[in-house]
């Protein structure tokens, strides 16, 4: 059903949201750090669209200028005709983190919703008793969030949002705050109530970093790239409901999805590829992640060579906590990422076989090498006479790149990095870096 | 009020007949109303009827002053709640406001309330000439100065820090301000409110005792109370009637504990914010007694319907509907109003300065600073002293649970408190054995307080991580070791809120306590507290003015420059969670 709606849509329907050429970015000392750049996209009836990328990618952020929530600094949103000035009418959102008032019971919190529509009390509670008796919850009226387990707070979030007979759900990776099994059930029920059109809802738009979801629930997905955000592929799902994750075609499609995301922005991979700068931005990846999947990588049965999704499901990392390791590997030398595939260096099996102390200063010298805010800090302690420096002076740096707490993100992660390789030490009492042996 | 929201729709008939917890309820409500309706006419009577010796040493009196007392408490209270929510929200809301209003709180955080009694009773009795209210006002607005500061701190904070993703929630669903204030704002600034509140009347008690017997110059003003007659039985040398009194305030402080404290914390449980259950629960005899009682809560069903409506209003003032981009910050109006803000704290600080410099000279101001440095090193000595040995107590207290639930609530019952009730006690103790008053008074002002540093250090051992004790105990870590690596640093952060707010109590005491007196006897020590009280007596407002200046200088420095940092340490690097 959803499908066929999919299909003829562009001829038979009129969008009921567009998004054009949405921008947001915030000044900062040189120039402009944006956020989001001039992303186009349409929500038609019927369909369930996705919002795939990796966190920080600025999808949460226009997930809620859709809402609302934010004003974007450039483009519209135009729904019902209508550029979107505020939180409008009929468009509901459903958090990651639930945000229920835990000061109220399960059955005033969907009532909520309703308040500031000034519905009639008596209407109110009709419709909030049947909004809970269809997502499941009856029961559990006068239990507080507290009481209830992340599942049945998370529909009791779905409940809140559904009262409202909303014309467009947004879902903020409402799924990636439970645990596995319950967040199947919960899409699975989701989507039975979709299919079996029992939703007042026209279209939802899912928020998600995680890509079996995004294959499984939706009918679009839109693949958002970073820095700037913005979107770089549109796929269309067209497998009919219910979809078995074992299918081949099924993961075919995630395999692909991988790839693309794994695949180098265009602007990079011109000129000079998997580059650093000193203002980029450096994602907090831990020296034992990046020794574990060198380690797991080098050995049999991959030899070198793997498959990041299955990687992925045998450490059972979600995407997002895998593909951040995988790419500084990446920039340091020790790997090689192309169409979904990770290929370790020379460098990197030579890793494998080191013991600590060697591979601290094959670390080192890579890290030297390859990130250009290490090789910084390091010249600059070096020059000064008394080889201290304090740390606001490199975020200060880092700010005309980063907002700022990307950057003190990324100092953090070469603080890490860098004080495993030994090349400098860090007091984070003083905040200063200083080439002091610790141990002297 | 939410009670009430979700169960309007069943109310029937039922739902009115009595339970058994209604026979207890009703004595309550009913003598409840009766005492309420009797200290009410009593405060309204001409000031010609206090003219008499108003207070009787009869200790059949007691009951009627203790009310009279509480019901200073409560109205005080009231007036504090209204304060915080009109100052704390107006700070939040508005980015001009708070830049005014938030230093104002932190300076008068450090201002001596007793120190500044002496103009607001000259200013209430000319609001009301000729009536008792007038009096009562300037008593109340004692009790409110020593009570509203950290509760509109707290609720300005809590405004502050209301979490992301629920007030995303209430503009998502297009709640109006008042709505979003009602459901969202104050609900979550509850605990924390509830929690300052209740200190506040600990620390009220002290006070509203201070505060019923008042001489200034010439004007004596007494206040039928607990006070006031402590104030009697000190100018009779009537140790019976001490005796009388405090046992009076003992019996007033459990049931303010049991029919106010208990409650209303076991209430604000609900309001707890983190989703975990696990933690114990508060619990409330007289909260279950208030839920349970049919007659109770159908009386209460009313005004909770009425509250409940009244949140459900939008009363939309328009709502800032999206965070918008940049800055849209006027820099010249910025500029404007910090113009204006200067100006006006220019002209008060030369008026002040102009009365001060009428009475007083730079001797005067010499002599000021140099009491000053008495006082401070009686806080600092005292402050040590007390956690020398209330330190290593609540340790061994709080590494036994069992104890631990015992002694906490007496550690709360004996900071509530008003340790001016035992003043007379040392006083005839310092005068039987001859004692140095210089060194002997200096205990009184910290005897209220040191028990925030016992109740403090035993919750801190309590929470402390059962796993970091069984580490110690695994790696034979003993004696000193064990205190300076394992133990010290974990309760570091308890301590010093303790230690914070009982060093804020010992500079107000000290008021009270560097000049105290026993039927003719009078016992002075040297300090900035007694320079204070001294002038209060002599109505010497210029002096005033410059003691309190100076004391709020010291309290300020010494908040700036010590705790400050150290409770900024305690939170940065010795945080266990």
């Amino acid at each position: 059903m959803a499908a066929i709606d999919t299909l003829s849509r562009t001829a038979l329907r009129d969008s009921i949201l567009t998004v054009r050429g949405v921008s947001r970015g915030f000044a900062r000392g040189s120039g402009e750090v944006r956020v989001l750049a001039d992303v186009d996209l349409s929500l038609y009836s019927g369909e369930i669209v996705g919002l795939l990328g990796r966190s920080g990618s600025g999808k949460s952020t226009l997930l809620r200028i859709i809402a609302g929530l934010i004003r974007p600094s450039g483009g519209e949103v135009i729904y019902r005709g209508q550029p979107v000035g505020g939180p409008a009418d009929g468009i509901a959102m459903v958090f990651q983190t639930f945000a229920l008032f835990p000061w109220l019971t399960v059955l005033q919190n969907v009532e909520a919703g309703l308040e500031a529509l000034a519905v009639p009390p008596r209407e109110s509670r009709r419709r909030a008793l049947s909004a809970i008796d269809l997502i499941g919850l009856d029961g559990f009226e006068s239990a507080y969030p507290r009481e209830l387990s992340g599942g049945m707070r998370q529909r009791v979030g779905f409940a809140r949002a559904l009262v409202v007979e909303p014309t467009i759900l947004l879902l903020d990776e409402p799924f990636s705050a439970l645990d596995v099994l319950t967040a199947e059930t919960i899409r699975t029920d989701l989507l039975d109530l979709w299919i079996e059109h029992r939703l007042p809802t026209k279209s939802m738009l899912l928020v998600t970093h995680n890509i079996e979801e995004a294959v499984f629930m939706c009918d679009r997905i839109l693949l958002f790239s970073s820095n700037p955000g913005r979107v770089s592929a549109e796929i269309e799902v067209t497998f009919p409901h219910p979809r078995n994750r074992l299918d081949t075609a099924f993961r075919q499609m995630v395999d692909d999805i991988y790839a693309k995301m794994t695949a180098r922005p265009t602007a990079e991979a011109a000129g000079h590829p998997h580059k650093l700068h000193l203002g980029s931005r450096l994602p907090p990846v831990s020296t034992n992640m990046m020794a574990g999947l060198i380690e797991t990588v080098a050995a049999p049965p991959y030899d070198g060579k793997a498959d990041l999704p299955e990687i992925a499901r045998t450490l059972q990392l979600e995407v997002d906590e895998l593909f951040p390791v995988a790419e500084v590997l990446q920039y340091l030398g020790f790997a090689e990422i192309r169409e979904g595939d990770i290929l370790l260096s020379a460098d990197a099996r030579a890793f494998a076989e080191l013991d600590t102390q060697a591979r601290k200063k094959t670390f080192a010298e890579r890290l030297l090498a390859s990130v250009p805010l290490a090789q910084h800090i390091r010249h600059v302690l070096d020059d000064r006479p008394g080889h201290r420096a304090p740390r606001v002076r490199f975020e200060q740096e880092l700010e005309d790149y980063l907002s700022d707490s990307a950057a003190e993100e990324t100092l953090d992660a070469v603080i890490d990095w860098g004080r495993y390789a030994e090349i400098f030490a860090y007091d984070d009492q003083a905040e200063m870096f200083s080439l002091e042996d610790p141990k002297g | 009020m939410r009670e009430s929201a979700i169960s309007y729709a069943s109310l029937t008939a039922r739902g009115l007949i009595p339970n058994r917890w209604d026979l207890i309820a009703f004595p309550l409500v009913i003598g409840l109303l009766l005492l309420a309706s009797k200290g009410a006419r009593e405060t309204l009577a001409p000031l010609s009827a206090l003219k008499e010796p108003v207070v009787s040493l009869d200790p059949v009196n007691l009951p009627e002053y203790a009310l009279r007392t509480t019901l200073r408490m409560l109205a005080a209270m009231v007036a504090s709640l209204l304060f915080t929510i009109t100052y704390g929200t107006l700070a939040a809301k508005s980015r001009r406001a708070e830049l005014v209003l938030i230093p104002l709180l932190d300076i008068l955080q450090s201002v001596p309330v007793l120190g500044y009694i002496s103009f607001t009773v000259v200013f209430f009795m000319s609001l009301f000439p000729g009536r008792v209210a007038g009096a009562e006002a300037a008593a109340i607005f004692a009790i409110f100065t020593s009570q509203a500061w950290n509760m509109a701190f707290s609720f300005y904070q809590s405004l502050r820090t209301a979490p992301r993703d629920l007030e995303e929630a209430t503009r998502n669903f297009r709640f109006s301000a008042w709505q979003c204030f009602w459901r969202l704002e104050v609900p979550f600034a509850m605990p924390g409110l509830i929690w300052n509140m209740m200190m506040s009347m600990s620390g009220g008690w002290f006070f509203v005792v201070a505060s019923e017997a008042i001489t200034v110059g010439d004007t004596t003003i007494t206040l039928p109370g607990i006070g006031a007659y402590l104030a009697q039985a000190t100018a009779e040398r009537n140790l019976t009637a001490v005796g009388w009194v405090v046992l009076t305030m003992v019996v007033v402080i459990v049931l303010y504990d049991q029919l106010m404290f208990r409650p209303l914390v076991a209430w604000a449980d609900k309001f707890r914010f983190e989703q975990t259950g696990a933690q114990v629960t508060p619990s409330s005899w007289f909260l279950a007694l208030l839920q349970r009682s049919r007659l109770l809560r159908s009386l209460g069903r009313p005004g909770g319907m009425l509250l409940g409506a009244l949140a459900r209003q939008r009363f939309a003032l328009r709502r800032a509907g999206m965070t918008s981009f940049g800055d849209t910050r006027s820099v010249t109006l910025d500029a404007a109003w910090f113009v204006v803000v200067a100006a006006v704290a220019l002209f008060a600080a030369w008026k002040v300065i102009a009365f001060v410099a009428s009475g007083v000279g730079w001797e005067d101001l010499l002599t000021a600073v140099k009491l000053g440095l008495f006082t401070l090193t009686r806080v600092v000595v005292l402050i040590a002293v007390a956690s020398l040995i209330w330190v290593p107590i609540g340790v061994g207290v709080g590494l036994r649970p069992r104890l631990a639930e015992k002694i906490q609530p007496l550690a709360q019952f004996l900071a509530a408190f008003p340790a001016n009730l035992l003043f007379p006690v040392f006083v005839v103790a310092i005068v039987r054995f001859h004692l140095n008053p210089d060194i002997w008074l200096s205990p009184l002002i910290i005897l209220g307080t040191q028990w925030y540093i016992l109740f403090n250090v035993v919750a801190g051992t309590t929470a402390y991580p059962n796993d970091f004790r069984e580490a110690a105990t695994n790696f034979r870590m003993s004696g000193w070791q064990w205190w300076r690596e394992v133990m010290l640093p974990g309760i570091f952060p308890y301590f010093i809120t303790g230690a914070i707010t009982a060093a804020g109590g010992a500079w107000n005491a000290s008021i009270v306590a560097e000049s105290v007196s026993w039927g003719d006897t009078k016992l002075t020590a040297q300090g900035l507290g007694a320079y204070i009280a001294e002038n209060t007596a002599a109505g010497d407002y210029p002096k005033i003015v410059l003691g309190i200046a100076v004391m709020s200088l010291f309290v300020t420095l010494f908040n700036r420059f010590l705790w400050r940092p150290l409770y900024a340490y305690a939170e940065d690097r010795l945080r266990l969670d």
